[in-house]
């Protein structure tokens, strides 16, 4: 009869540990069940990245779609390169895509956004993105506002 | 001395020290198979140690410690373990009875962890060996409900559950008012006589352990002071003998902790 | 000067020497894991012990962390009009950081504590030397399932932990300080990766149990065998499990999140 409750207690504390196990995968971290599939990677150079990091959001029309998995500059151009790796179902790219780099809010998180162009051919994987815009950097806005407004 | 084969235990050149303090100084001992051997001297003179030594708990500096022949030493620790096991039971001052268990689960213990016997047959132990030391009707209790002398009891009825070839007693007389003494002596006897088990006693109550022993051994200063039965013991010539034996306060065994000259000192501590 | 240098050269090889005699012992009683028999019902009573009988300190201090983590990064985030990150501030602090620490110092001190004294007392009343002369190894019997217990209970009381520290965050926040309750849960979300932020934390506690049961057991086996050397032994598991729980969480801090 002890020995019973000894194990019930144990019984429950594993299972409540196991709960909170999922608690914290579904309702924390937002893992969705069907995780782990497979990417592909792409690239993009910026002229200023600004602020990105890893583990950043890729996004289309707002839909997180991929992660910044790497973040190196490229000696010759003195750009950025980011490397993305996009979830393989999304792989309907066309090679005119642009990738902007955004802001969530005004001092929100660093996002990359890629609008689909329509051309006829798809990227492929390791393949770049060339056409990019880059993050805004606010002392720039600032400097080209005051310019703007001097020149007036 | 007596034929090697008789002596369950023989020890030889044995040498052990705590620190700097030297606890045994090449001492020798044959413990004869079948009988009480009593271990005796002055407190702190190593003879708990001894019973660790021979337990193999603790490691000699040098010397040998042969156990029915095999040197206790040069085996493995499972080997260790399967002789502990089997041949020897070691009952401890305090009786050290698991508290977290009761009097029957005490003795059950050493059945459940070693054999598989079905419940009713470690029952049946169980109770024999409750019965022998006249605990049966106290299975129920804790240790923490027993006396002194009961909990010692309980703890050499765990002792035996294995049938042990050797029990070692340490002190088993220390602090019993005289009945739970008479108790005790008489089951140690008794066992003795009925298992036909070597026993070891170490102690330092003369008169108790004298009447069962068949051999004493009194060590002192790391060394074996005297051996022999009981009557002659009483008769040896060694100062140091017989100022254990008729508790002298001062003798080769001196009263004072070994100090500077006395005048010495308290002249000392006044010039600093 | 010489005998200065004398002493500092003796206390390095006691240091030394009891880190040895401790590892070997670590790993005698790992040894012992897997063989000790009949051990299910062991490791029941000590999972209880450890573990069940931790949950209600775990769980209050939980709750009035995740509630104080809200409040304060409130009264933070608010002065930006930042206050719906809330969710995501406090899901990180707690699955990074302030679960694993507090909960392993918690439990140093509510397990750690009480292992110790047990096994000293076990110790001073020569339990562990008179199961050695029955033949039982007490590293297999005693030492073994209370080390595996803590293995296993501290990175569930971890998770435990965090929930609840979450849902008092939760509450805190969006029933009382009126945060939309969409966007507390969309910012933690999004904040929170369960492959580096929550498995991080699970691996700090895995690190952390390891070490407090370590310390835990051997401080009782190491202990001695008087009432005060039980004394000593206690005080000396919690303030070193305390400093090695929050040494390390420095160090393995810089080597997961230090993006070198």
């Amino acid at each position: 009869m002890q020995i019973r409750m000894l194990e019930a207690g144990v019984g429950l504390f594993m299972l409540a540990g196991i709960i909170s196990l999922t608690v914290l995968a579904l309702n924390v971290s937002g893992l969705t069940l069907s995780s782990g599939q497979e990417t592909y990677t792409l690239y993009a150079a910026f002229e200023n990245i600004g602020g990105l990091t890893k583990r950043s959001k890729v996004t289309v029309a707002g839909v997180t779609i991929g992660r910044v998995t790497d973040i190196t500059l490229d000696k010759n151009r003195f750009a950025g390169v980011v490397e993305m790796e996009i979830q393989a179902e999304y792989n309907e790219f066309t090679t005119d895509s642009t990738a902007a780099i955004l802001t969530a809010g005004l001092l929100g998180e660093k996002y990359i956004g890629i609008v689909p162009g329509a051309d006829e051919e798809f990227l492929k994987d390791g393949e770049v993105i060339n056409d990019t815009q880059s993050a805004i950097v606010l002392e720039e806005l600032i400097g080209r506002f005051l310019f703007n407004k001097a020149n007036n | 001395m007596t034929d090697e084969s008789d002596n369950i235990i023989v020890i030889r050149d044995l040498c052990f020290k705590r620190g700097e303090h030297v606890i045994f100084d090449h001492a020798d001992f044959d413990i004869p198979r079948g009988k009480v051997t009593a271990i005796m001297g002055p407190s702190g003179c190593g003879k708990t140690t001894l019973l660790r030594l021979i337990g193999g708990q603790l490691k000699p500096d040098s010397g040998s410690i042969l156990f029915d022949g095999q040197d206790l030493f040069k085996l493995s620790r499972n080997d260790l373990y399967e002789l502990r096991r089997t041949k020897m039971g070691m009952l401890f001052q305090s009786g050290a009875l698991f508290t977290n268990l009761s009097v029957y689960e005490n003795v059950a213990f050493p059945l459940r962890e070693h054999t598989n016997l079905p419940e009713a047959m470690i029952r049946d132990i169980v109770l024999i060996k409750l019965q022998a030391v006249g605990l049966r009707g106290a299975r129920d209790l804790m240790p923490n409900e027993l006396s002194g002398g009961m909990n010692r009891r309980a703890a050499l009825a765990r002792t035996i559950a294995l049938d042990p070839e050797m029990i070692m007693y340490d002190e088993p007389f220390a602090g019993q008012d005289p009945i739970g003494m008479g108790v005790l002596t008489e089951l140690i006897s008794l066992l003795n006589k009925s298992l036909g088990l070597t026993s070891i006693v170490v102690s330092h109550d003369i008169h108790e352990t004298a009447s069962i022993a068949d051999k004493i051994y009194v060590i002192a200063q790391g060394k074996v002071a005297g051996e022999g039965v009981p009557e002659r013991l009483m008769e040896d010539n060694s100062q140091l003998v017989q100022q254990f034996m008729n508790g002298l306060p001062d003798g080769p065994i001196p009263f004072h902790y070994p100090a500077q000259d006395y005048f010495d000192d308290m002249m000392g501590s006044i010039e600093s | 000067m010489i005998e200065r240098l004398r002493i500092l050269g003796r206390s390095g090889l006691d240091i030394l020497a009891i880190q040895g005699r401790s590892a070997i012992f670590v790993v005698q009683s790992l040894y012992g894991i897997p063989s000790f028999r009949k051990g299910g019902r062991l490791l029941m009573e000590q999972l209880y012990a450890v573990g069940v009988l931790s949950l209600p300190i775990i769980v209050v201090s939980g709750m009035f962390i995740g509630m104080v983590l809200s409040l304060q990064g409130y009264t933070i985030l608010v002065k930006f009009g930042a206050e719906q990150s809330v969710g995501q501030m406090l899901s990180l602090s707690l699955v990074r950081e302030l679960g694993p620490v507090v909960t392993a110092l918690l439990f140093a001190g509510r397990a750690g504590s009480s292992l110790t004294a047990e096994i000293g007392l076990m110790k001073a009343t020569e339990q562990l030397t008179s199961m050695e002369m029955l033949g039982v190894d007490p590293l297999r019997y005693v030492i073994a399932p209370r080390l595996l217990a803590g293995f296993i209970t501290m990175p569930i009381l971890m998770l435990i932990f965090n929930v609840v520290g979450i849902w008092g965050g939760y509450l805190v926040a969006v029933d009382w300080l009126d945060i939309y309750e969409g966007s507390f849960w969309a910012n933690m979300q999004s904040a929170t990766s369960f492959d580096e932020d929550v498995m991080n934390g699970i691996i700090k506690s895995i690190v952390f149990a390891f070490v407090i049961a370590w310390i835990a057991v051997f401080q009782g086996y190491d202990a001695k065998p008087t009432s005060e050397g039980i004394g000593v032994a206690t005080t000396k598991t919690v303030v070193y499990s305390s400093l090695a729980v929050l040494g390390l969480d420095f160090v393995l801090t810089a080597i997961m999140f230090g993006d070198f």
